[in-house]
């Protein structure tokens, strides 16, 4: 028999220690998969490394993937905090990408320290509002979010698709279903010549401060703590739930929809309709990983992103397919998922003899 | 108008209304059964990649058709039963673990399809289910055409709905699912194990959505792409809901949407080149956000969904 105690408030090092054992475990199934495809499992994983901090290039690349991640990360850890299952940051982080577009090709003039603001706001305002919708259906007709913020993402996508087919096609682009490039004032910097790391991975960071900041130091944040851990106890101590719920769902659209104007203002320099792989749900992986804690995700989506270049490195380098990095990427939530477990409760194996004795 | 009438009353019309509805029949009624126990299951989008693919791949490995069929739905337990593990015993988040069941089963499909298909240009196609020819039942006036010239696979989505309708309601089986689905403590006071019906109930839910992914890879196609799936586990999720959790209405619910559905594409072919087919392509999940919206108010889950029992705690 296995039984489940509960446990007192985790330490810190039993916090930072669990995910880290989940993500050696995902590490260590995915030599399975990795055996099944006839790889030599030892040098697979050590071309793995190698193509994520193998040299400077390699190590920008990484950090250039976890940019996104951070941000849907976050967009992930806020909304689940206060139980706000919003599974929709893939359509958030298109409606971000297609808001910088819109803004950033040339409708306003200025210098740089006019428009990229601009840009960056129109990101976060795009992506906050179509996180309203179903917060809105959430709280005023109790429509499940996990099912229309999932749909949604489908349908932002599909308009993405019209509009770049449509009205904000680039005449100048020999056909293909691809916006007007960026303006270079409307552009993120680069932090690196010839590499293609950006500004963008700042904006994440900042981000990630500011909201271990706002869920640590605010009432705001001790408001979403409560809601999450019972939301009828929050409302009967005169909180505003319903509030909570809707600051929480335009901040984790805004955080969705910053990470797409990061891929197209600061990486890509135009908008296509393939521009995320799924970060958005990769970001679900990033929170979990993080325990929905604002500065784990950073940690979080740096080890996601050493996965998805690693294996992208390791797959050009063996012909294995690269759905490799998603599989890793998927059992390492399942992981954390059961590592939690041993956060929650004292897990004793005890015989069946005790369990009757202790029900008699 | 007399245009829109036609449509309505053709045969062909109704035919590949049903024909668009199968997946989603054995999805609703996958997750309807799922649900009805107390669990959410989330894997479902994941699921029916899973069915779609490892059903697909048997037949292409010589399983027969049929063969494939038991392939997918095993493939469907399987990830049913991880589900139904990290949420019934071990009481873990159905959400979460729902979407790591899909993020798991999609990229492990993905994974094994081109592992063992390294770099093909086009698809290796198999020989898929085809339309039945009942002599006398096919030849019928409408019934013949909507009913009796689809595949093998529709004919049991219908036999399912029965099924499962007559389980849930007449057997004390089905007692016993729903009401662990609604207060788990009084299943676990007759005697009956919570934790056997929410896991059988999660496992043979999970395979029967794998159905309506193999539906799409040995029936409605006869090949599998990346994608294919689609969105279609979440929108069955959309239904159960409008269905109010009975598979009677679930058929019902599954066939207004497979109408909506076959209806627009025929409203594509008249206007198309006004709008953009974008916004055709898009009515199927908006369709689902509308169904959820208007069944929101009085949308009545069961009760203990979501909640995970614990022995002997009330």
């Amino acid at each position: 028999m296995i039984r489940f105690e509960p446990r007192e408030p985790a330490s810190l090092g039993r916090l930072v220690l669990l995910p880290v054992i989940a993500a050696v475990a995902a590490l260590l199934l995915a030599a399975i998969p990795m055996a099944f495809a006839g790889l030599n499992v030892f040098s697979a994983y050590g071309l793995m490394i190698k193509g994520a901090f193998g040299s400077p290039f390699a190590f920008t690349e990484m950090l250039t993937r976890a940019t996104p991640l951070i941000l849907t990360g976050l967009a992930a850890a806020v909304a689940f905090k206060a139980k706000l299952w919003n599974i929709g940051a893939e359509g958030q982080l298109y409606a971000g990408a297609l808001a910088a577009v819109a803004v950033g090709t040339g409708l306003i003039g200025g210098p740089a320290f006019i428009q990229i603001p601009a840009v960056v706001l129109a990101g976060a305002l795009a992506g906050g509002l179509v996180m309203l919708g179903p917060t809105l259906l959430k709280t005023r007709l109790g429509v499940d979010e996990v099912v229309t913020t999932l749909l949604l993402n489908f349908v932002i996508i599909l308009f993405v698709q019209m509009m770049l087919e449509g009205p904000m096609k680039d005449p100048m682009g020999m056909g293909w279903p691809q916006s007007e490039p960026i303006t270079d004032e409307a552009a993120l910097p680069k932090l690196m010549a010839r590499m293609r790391i950006h500004a963008g991975l700042i904006i994440a960071l900042v981000a990630a401060l500011g909201v271990y900041f706002l869920m640590k130091r605010t009432v705001w944040g001790f408001e979403i703590r409560a809601v999450g851990e019972n939301a009828a106890a929050a409302r009967h101590a005169g909180m505003p739930v319903t509030a909570t719920f809707i600051r929480v769902g335009l901040l984790s659209g805004a955080l969705a929809g910053l990470a797409g104007v990061g891929e197209v203002a600061g990486l890509k320099g135009y908008l296509t309709a393939d521009i995320s792989p799924g970060f958005g749900y990769t970001g679900i992986v990033v929170a979990m990983l993080a325990g929905l804690s604002p500065i784990g995700v950073i940690f979080a989506a740096l080890f996601i992103a050493s996965i998805f270049v690693g294996a992208d490195s390791m797959s050009r380098a063996t012909g294995v397919s690269n759905y490799l990095a998603d599989l890793i990427v998927a059992m390492a939530l399942l992981c954390v998922l059961v590592s939690g477990l041993f956060l929650r409760f004292k897990v004793r194996f005890v015989g069946v003899k005790t369990v009757q004795e202790a029900a008699e | 108008m007399s245009d829109i009438l036609d449509i309505l009353l053709a045969a062909n019309f109704w035919a590949a209304a049903l024909r668009i509805a199968t997946p989603l029949i054995f999805g609703v009624i996958g997750a309807l059964i799922c649900e009805r126990a107390g669990v959410l299951n989330l894997g479902i989008e994941g699921i029916f990649t899973a069915g779609a693919m490892a059903g697909w791949m048997a037949v292409w490995l010589g399983a027969g058709l049929w063969g494939g069929v038991m392939v997918a739905a095993l493939a469907g337990a399987f990830f049913g039963l991880i589900h139904a593990i990290l949420t019934v015993p071990l009481g873990l988040s159905q959400h979460v673990s729902g979407v790591g069941v899909t993020l798991f089963a999609t990229s492990l499909s993905y994974f094994i399809y081109r592992t063992a298909l390294p770099e093909v240009s086009s698809p290796p196609r198999i020989e898929a289910f085809q339309p039945l020819n009942i002599p006398g039942l096919s030849d019928l006036p409408f019934i013949g055409t909507v009913l009796f010239q689809q595949t093998a696979l529709t004919i049991l989505a219908l036999l399912l709905v029965g099924v499962t309708g007559y389980v849930l309601y007449r057997t004390p089986l089905g007692l016993a699912i729903r009401a662990v689905g609604d207060n788990p403590s009084a299943v676990e006071s007759q005697g009956l194990s919570v934790y056997g019906l929410r896991i059988g109930a999660v496992v043979v839910g999970s395979a029967i959505m794998a159905l309506g992914g193999a539906f799409l890879t040995m029936s409605a196609f006869d090949a599998f792409f990346f994608g294919m799936v689609n969105g279609r586990g979440w929108i069955c999720i959309a239904l159960t809901v409008f269905a109010s959790w009975r598979p009677g209405k679930a058929l019902i619910g599954a066939l207004l949407f497979g109408a909506f559905d076959a209806f627009q594409v025929r409203l594509q072919t008249e206007v198309g080149s006004f709008i953009p087919g974008q916004v055709f392509l898009m009515m199927p999940y908006i369709l689902s956000i509308l169904a959820l919206i208007i069944v929101a108010r009085k949308a009545d889950y069961p009760r203990a969904m979501l909640v995970p029992y614990f022995r002997g705690q009330r």
